[in-house]
């Protein structure tokens, strides 16, 4: 029996600290992108995430679990920054403290901090905060600012009320001109993070071919028309999920099989969620839900072994 | 005292007696219960009533079952207070809920007045957004319906034009909730007009 | 083990949801409030404790091969009793606990006890393990009950405490349930095993 190590594997010359770098270089236009789009309300939700984030996994390793701290990994920022993506704009700070404290806490620390989690911490925060606040969670700025600003509907909320025609333009939502959470309405800058982050050799292009490819797939079949499956594509946080969160190293499979079976399924739950589901977007439900699959694909779907025959 | 030998003769007499036993002993209480838990039902489906057609002394007319225009089945009581009309209740669904069908009570007096209502299923609505209905159309709520005449008031949000406050980020919701107010009052006001473009609106 | 040992085995040493993990599904499902909670438990302590006195009064009456049969048919029994007692008397809890009352049935605390202590031990022992362990259950249900209502609604048994706005709804819902029992579970082994 192979005897599994946890991830991440760290070979040489490649460290934790390093590839969580280049995913914030990848990160680094959508968020931009953000502040210009949503201005002081993006600003004030991303230093506090990525504030909160950081103090409490230093308090929980610090005092609860009584260890050396490793904030320098950046796997803490890294966390922080995904979970403001996740957000809109304007949510209130104490908000953003408490989705900080449960990705951290619950999220990754209660499983045994990096390494060891099975889900991926900013979206366990993210999801936490989508049921423990609804309100706050889906009302959606439309313009900059942070406190009293217009809120709008999504475009998925346009797909889920059945009203096609007030979809906005397709070129509007791949720069990212619509209300969403703050990272994920631009698809242009993602999809450039994420070429960025496939030409490093930070992710491989396995997980988010699999994902996009499925769900414009069943997208199409669900839809029956192209251009909305396109539009599925290019809304809510189909692009960030596919290339940023689907493919973080702890909580998905290890091989290139199980990463495209991992990815089709993301896909095709987060069409049927978004689709027939309550909640007007999948994705993170669908990751998750893959996540707690991921060490059953591991152990059924393994490379053939070097010098054994083939039954 | 020893145990009994695992017999054809001891399993069968040890089951036996022991179903009896048990048998008789719920007889007893079933027989017991089988008032209160009647009167308790009826407790139930009157207060439901009651509560969207408030009064005194009150009788409740044996239940009128009939279609609304969306087809599903919507149910009718008329409530009177001493041989006078007081409103009449009725039970409706609309379809057009978030995740599936609502079902609402709603109370109407002689002249079409709502006087209340009562949410009985909204358990498919997202909790904390559609799942609010309960409380935000009453009177001190957000979306006051009370007091409003689909005959003569604009029954919908506001969104389509209508007169009632949308519960924040469930329009969809607030929608159905309207047009199952629209169904039952085409049930009661013979008006089918009125619920076939509350639905189109969708 | 003296009767005031046996109550205090089964409140922690042995208490059905913290150590042994027993009876799940009312857990779960039951503690949206604190007094859901302790509803639920208490109905399981009053199954529980006629059960077993009945179950260690009859043990040797019941042949081996079919001990499990007459043992939940006994169980069945009283919990059709309690059902029908809600039902008639406090309507109120039978809105709130609904299906879960029937489910008692197939609640392992009560079975559990029924096999490994009513079947070996006296009808007073028993009775004695029956309040301890349903002790141990209603104090645990409550518990949770009442760290979901505070997280989830800001109320402690329907005593507000903070404003509704602040309240995260997810600790009322499902998955809640089991955020909060994984934690109470870690406390109450942090704190026990010392």
């Amino acid at each position: 029996m192979l005897n599994v190590s946890l991830s991440p594997h760290v070979h040489s010359g490649n460290s934790t600290q390093k590839c969580m770098g280049q995913v914030l270089v990848g990160l680094s236009l959508a968020l931009l992108w953000s502040f210009w789009q949503f201005g002081l309300g993006a600003v004030v939700v991303t230093v506090s995430s990525v504030a909160f984030c950081v103090l409490f996994e230093f308090l929980i390793t610090r005092f609860l679990m009584n260890e050396k701290t490793r904030l320098d990994d950046l796997s803490a920022v890294v966390t922080g920054v995904l979970l403001a993506f996740n957000v809109p704009s304007n949510l209130p700070i104490w908000i953003i403290a408490i989705g900080a404290l449960v990705a951290i806490g619950v999220g990754k620390m209660a499983f045994g901090g990096i390494g060891a989690n099975i889900f991926n911490p900013a979206l366990v925060g993210r999801v936490f905060l989508l049921i423990a606040y609804p309100v706050q969670m889906t009302t959606w700025p439309v313009e900059a600012g942070y406190a009293d600003v217009a809120t709008g509907a999504t475009p998925l909320a346009l797909f889920k009320m059945g009203n096609y025609e007030a979809l906005p333009d397709a070129l509007d939502m791949l720069i990212g001109q619509t209300g969403g959470a703050m990272g994920e309405i631009s698809a242009l800058a993602l999809l450039i993070g994420g070429i960025y982050m496939l030409v490093r050799k930070t992710i491989t292009w396995h997980i988010p071919v699999a994902v996009l490819v499925s769900a414009f797939v069943f997208a199409f079949a669900f839809y029956g028309c192209p251009k909305l499956a396109l539009m599925q594509l290019l809304s809510g946080g189909m692009i960030l999920g596919a290339f940023f969160m689907a493919t973080d190293y702890v909580s998905s499979p290890m091989n290139s099989r199980g990463q495209l079976l991992y990815g089709v399924m993301i896909g095709f739950l987060t069409i049927v969620i978004r689709r027939f589901g309550a909640y007007p977007e999948g994705m993170s439900f669908a990751i998750l839900i893959m996540n707690a699959f991921t060490p059953l694909i591991n152990k059924y779907v393994k490379p053939q072994r070097f010098g054994v025959a083939k039954k | 005292m020893a145990k009994l030998e695992n017999s054809l003769v001891n399993m069968v007499a040890s089951l036996t007696a022991i179903t009896v036993v048990v048998g008789g002993l719920l007889g007893f209480v079933n027989s017991v219960t089988m008032e209160p838990i009647a009167q308790a039902a009826a407790d139930k489906q009157q207060a439901a009533i009651l509560a969207v057609v408030p009064g005194e002394n009150v009788t409740v007319s044996e239940p009128w079952e009939t279609t609304a225009p969306n087809g599903t089945p919507a149910v009718v009581y008329e409530v009177s207070s001493n041989g006078q009309l007081l409103g009449k209740a009725v039970k409706a669904i609309s379809k057009n809920g978030f995740g599936g069908n609502i079902v609402v009570m709603i109370g109407f007096d002689p002249e079409g007045n709502i006087l209340g209502y009562n949410v009985l299923d909204c358990s498919n609505e997202t909790p904390g957004l559609g799942a609010k209905m309960p409380d935000w159309f009453q009177e001190g709520g957000k979306g006051n319906v009370i007091k409003m005449n689909p005959g003569k008031n604009k029954v919908t949000v506001k969104q389509d034009g209508g007169e009632v406050d949308a519960i924040t980020a469930a329009t969809i919701s607030s929608r159905a909730f309207t047009d199952a107010i629209a169904q039952a009052w085409a049930v009661i006001s013979g008006n089918s007009d009125a619920a076939t473009s509350a639905t189109q609106q969708q | 083990m003296s009767k005031l040992g046996i109550i205090i085995n089964g409140l922690i040493k042995e208490n059905p949801t913290f150590v042994l993990l027993l009876g799940m599904c009312p857990t779960l499902g039951t503690t949206s409030s604190a007094i859901n909670g302790m509803s639920m438990g208490l109905a399981t302590m009053a199954v529980l404790i006629c059960s077993n006195f009945v179950i260690s009064c009859i043990k040797n009456l019941i042949p081996d091969k079919v001990h499990i049969p007459c043992y939940i048919v006994v169980i069945a029994g009283f919990v059709t009793v309690v059902q029908l007692l809600i039902k008639a008397y406090a309507p109120d809890v039978d809105a709130k606990l609904g299906l879960f009352i029937p489910l008692i049935v197939v609640n392992c605390v009560v079975l559990g006890r029924a096999e490994s202590f009513a079947a070996k031990n006296g009808p007073v022992d028993s009775i004695c393990d029956g309040v301890g362990i349903g002790l141990g259950f209603t104090v645990a249900l409550t518990l949770i009950g009442l760290c979901r209502e505070l997280l989830g609604a800001g109320t402690a048994f329907d005593l507000r405490l903070f404003p509704e706005q602040f309240g995260a709804l997810t600790f009322v819902l499902a998955p809640g349930a089991f955020i909060t029992l994984g934690f109470l579970v870690a406390i109450f082994n942090k704190v026990t095993k010392k």
